[in-house]
């Protein structure tokens, strides 16, 4: 949640963190060229590389967008009742999962060409999804964590690997312990504007994503239920005296949370067509760092550390160490935390043991 | 684990002194006086409570119930390998139940042990070091990765420790599975010499048809590694421990070093994690990465939980009954319920065959919801230790109760 000192500070530099962006992503775009420029197997001149590189600046930002959505997740539930929720991750793989039961239910397999049907079935998929999440969110909340709110911090924390394993587990013994395929539905067409040209699907998942990043702003930062989600992260004992439900606002942190997790699961499928159940672990551990280095309990710097990520793993494969992403994301992670553990944006001190 | 646990407080007489100073029939007066003696000679309680153990555990597997699951080789088998999660959960337990970090990534240790004994005695190093001093090896290159780890993250807060050590743990078994030159990848390093002791268990003594030799390797390791973490607990650093545990800051300004006695937890337990990877590594004789993984983990830390965090007698009798839980109960209620020969069920579209159940399956789902519940209903654990129990139950009473107690202790 940003703090007004924040904003007064970004208010008095505007130009500082647009700059920073810019060229930062201009360092990443030529990086990933530079990795395409130095595949043996390719031998491309630096012309005929620009359009690969193009794609995978592009799918940079999509795998990011996913990874900020989980982050987000992670940063606003840590930011309110300071538990890192392991279960999130799962809440992203249940997900992709209610979107592919959905999908193979209504009896899609391949994508759909009609725009408006396909448009119906997405706002279909994605409100399922997300609803269905953010219910489990609550659930688990009420469930699992409320009781141990005041217990020794460890209690919560085993709960929560508990509670991971629970999701897990149960998607591998009802619904499948392998490689399940789901149904690719927006139509694998690229659109090219002059030189620039970018996948439909992409296009979607980022607009999308962008979307749903700008409503949660205007959610937590507008809102009377933002505030009091704002001031219960702040000082939930004064919110409790200003008269603000802690009980109501901590689930519905977990609802909006979960069911932006929800969101990403859907993307999940459509965008990679395959899902599985331990997909969470992976994804949750690389959304934590993100929200890690985004400063944790800020949801910007949680948007923006996804993207981080998604570059990251975007260049480490095009570099040919595809298989050391997992190593070069947990680094970053141990580097962040030891050296700047408030992270890009963070504003809370890491103090407490 | 039948054999009687001695209680858990240094000159742990408080209950058994009682019980001696009461005048009653002769046995009870001797008893008490055994008691008053084992509880101050609380390395030979150890030694004798695992005897016991070790000699109950071959004989029971003999009796009606049991003998029909298995012969006794295949428990006296089960059970060496049993006596590798008791080494981990009592390992573990240092670090989660005395200190109080969550420690996530602690296969990995559990990995790198391993993988020092395969460099050291296979093939595929060339080298052929004896078990014995491996035992050693293997235990401080593992609290060296403990270090290593510990020593930049130890510093951060609690939580961000879980979320860190839950990183390495994914991160060592990718790299022996991707730095193939040096580990031979997916395939693991095999052949790793079996140990010998003089020829004292024949020329065939560890081998893969006799498990006899691991499952008494495996009682002694356990048995030093007990009086060890006895020792400790009860020692300056132990106390330390505790402290810090139930607050850091008031643990600092008392003069403990904090970042240095949690690095200690910390080593100390992934050294025992080590300990446990060269036998268990010793007894497959193959190591690959994908024994290695997050479930290990976590089934160590549902050990620690189940058996009562900070009690060792107790982390080991949780060990082992989970274990065989996993290893024998599960399989023995599938074909249990097979038998039953009930009749497929159909709810609606969904139909259930309990006959074509796989319970093994269900065994992470178990571990999954017998951790939420026992944080919820029992955090103090199946066999709590004294103080847990009176940290965890504050009603006046109780914990003036068993304040008084550890006064007296």
């Amino acid at each position: 949640m940003t703090s007004a000192t924040a904003r007064r500070r970004s208010l008095a530099v505007p130009w500082r963190a647009p700059l920073a962006a810019a060229v930062a992503l201009m360092v990443a775009y030529f990086v990933i060229l530079g990795g395409i420029l130095a595949d043996p197997s390719q031998q491309l001149t630096f012309t005929s590389a620009i359009p690969q590189a193009q794609a995978q600046f592009i799918n940079a930002v999509t795998i990011g967008a996913i990874y900020a959505l989980i982050a987000l997740g992670y940063t606003m539930v840590y930011g309110i009742i300071e538990l890192i929720n392991f279960a999130h991750g799962e809440i992203f793989m249940c997900g992709s999962f209610v979107s592919w039961w959905l999908l193979t239910t209504l009896g899609f397999s391949g994508a759909i060409t009609d725009p408006l049907l396909l448009l119906g079935i997405l706002v279909l998929a994605f409100a399922v999804s997300m609803l269905a999440m953010g219910v489990v969110g609550v659930v688990i909340e009420r469930l699992a964590y409320r009781r141990l709110r005041n217990a020794p911090r460890l209690a919560p924390l085993i709960t929560a690997i508990g509670v991971s394993f629970i999701l897990q587990n149960i998607v591998f013994v009802v619904v499948s312990n392998s490689i399940v395929t789901t149904p690719q539905i927006i139509p694998n067409t690229v659109l090219t504007f002059g030189f620039f040209s970018i996948g439909l699907i992409n296009l979607f998942v980022i607009i999308l994503a962008v979307g749903l990043m700008a409503a949660l702003q205007l959610f937590i930062g507008r809102t009377r239920l933002g505030r009091a989600m704002r001031s219960t992260a702040i000082d939930r004992d004064a919110a409790q005296l200003m008269g603000v439900d802690i009980n109501t606002t901590i689930a519905l942190t977990f609802f909006v949370g979960s069911a932006l997790a929800g969101a990403a699961g859907v993307v999940q499928g459509l965008y990679f067509g395959i899902t599985v159940f331990n997909i969470g672990f992976q994804a949750g551990l690389k959304a934590f760092t993100a929200a890690v280095l985004g400063g944790i309990g800020n949801t910007t710097g949680a948007a923006l550390g996804g993207f981080v990520i998604g570059f990251l793993e975007v260049i480490s494969s095009v570099w040919g160490q595809g298989r050391w992403s997992e190593a070069v994301v947990f680094g970053m992670l141990v580097l962040v935390l030891v050296f700047r553990p408030t992270g890009i944006r963070g504003q809370q001190l890491a103090d407490r043991a | 684990m039948s054999g009687e646990p001695p209680t858990e407080t240094s000159p742990s007489g408080a209950g058994s002194g009682r019980s001696g100073r009461t005048a009653g029939p002769a046995w009870r007066v001797a008893l008490g006086r055994v008691g008053a003696y084992l509880g101050h000679h609380q390395s030979l309680a150890i030694v004798l409570g695992l005897a016991i153990t070790a000699a109950a555990l071959p004989l029971i597997v003999l009796l009606p119930p049991l003998n029909g699951f298995g012969t006794q080789k295949d428990f006296i088998g089960g059970f060496a390998d049993a006596g590798v999660f008791v080494l981990l959960a009592i390992g573990l337990n240092v670090v989660v139940g005395f200190a109080g970090l969550l420690d996530l990534g602690y296969a990995a240790f559990f990995a790198i042990g391993a993988y020092t004994y395969a460099y050291g005695a296979s093939p595929f190093s060339g080298l052929d070091v004896p078990f014995w001093p491996m035992l050693l090896v293997g235990a401080i290159v593992a609290a060296m990765f403990g270090v290593l780890l510990g020593a930049p993250t130890l510093r951060l807060r609690g939580d961000y420790l879980a979320i860190v050590t839950l990183g390495f743990g994914e991160i060592v078994p990718v790299v022996f599975l991707n730095a193939d030159k040096y580990t031979n990848g997916t395939n693991g390093i095999t052949g790793l010499a079996q140990p010998s002791l003089y020829g004292l268990f024949g020329v065939n003594g560890f081998g893969f048809t006799n498990p006899w030799p691991y499952f008494l390797t495996v009682v002694a390791i356990i048995a030093v590694a007990f009086i060890f973490l006895y020792r400790l607990q009860d020692s300056r650093i132990g106390r330390a421990w505790v402290a810090i545990r139930e607050d850091e800051l008031a643990a600092a300004s008392m003069g403990i070093n904090t970042v240095t006695t949690k690095l200690l937890a910390f080593s100390i337990g992934a050294s025992t994690s080590g300990l446990a990877g060269v036998f268990y590594a010793s007894k497959l004789s193959i190591v690959s990465p994908d024994q290695f993984g997050f479930t290990v983990s976590f089934t160590a830390l549902a050990m620690v939980v189940l058996g009562g965090m900070g009690n060792i007698w107790g982390v080991a009798a949780g060990a082992f009954i989970v274990y065989e839980i996993q290893a024998q109960g599960l399989k023995q209620l599938g074909a249990f319920v097979q038998s039953l020969h009930i009749p497929t069920v159909a709810l609606g579209p969904l139909s259930v065959d309990l006959g074509s159940i796989n319970f093994i399956n269900f065994q992470y789902l178990l571990y999954g919801l017998a951790l939420v519940l026992m944080m919820l209903l029992r955090p103090e654990g199946l066999f709590p230790s004294r103080r847990r129990r009176s940290e965890l139950h504050e009603s006046p009473e109780e914990a003036a109760e068993s304040n008084e107690e550890l006064v007296q202790a």
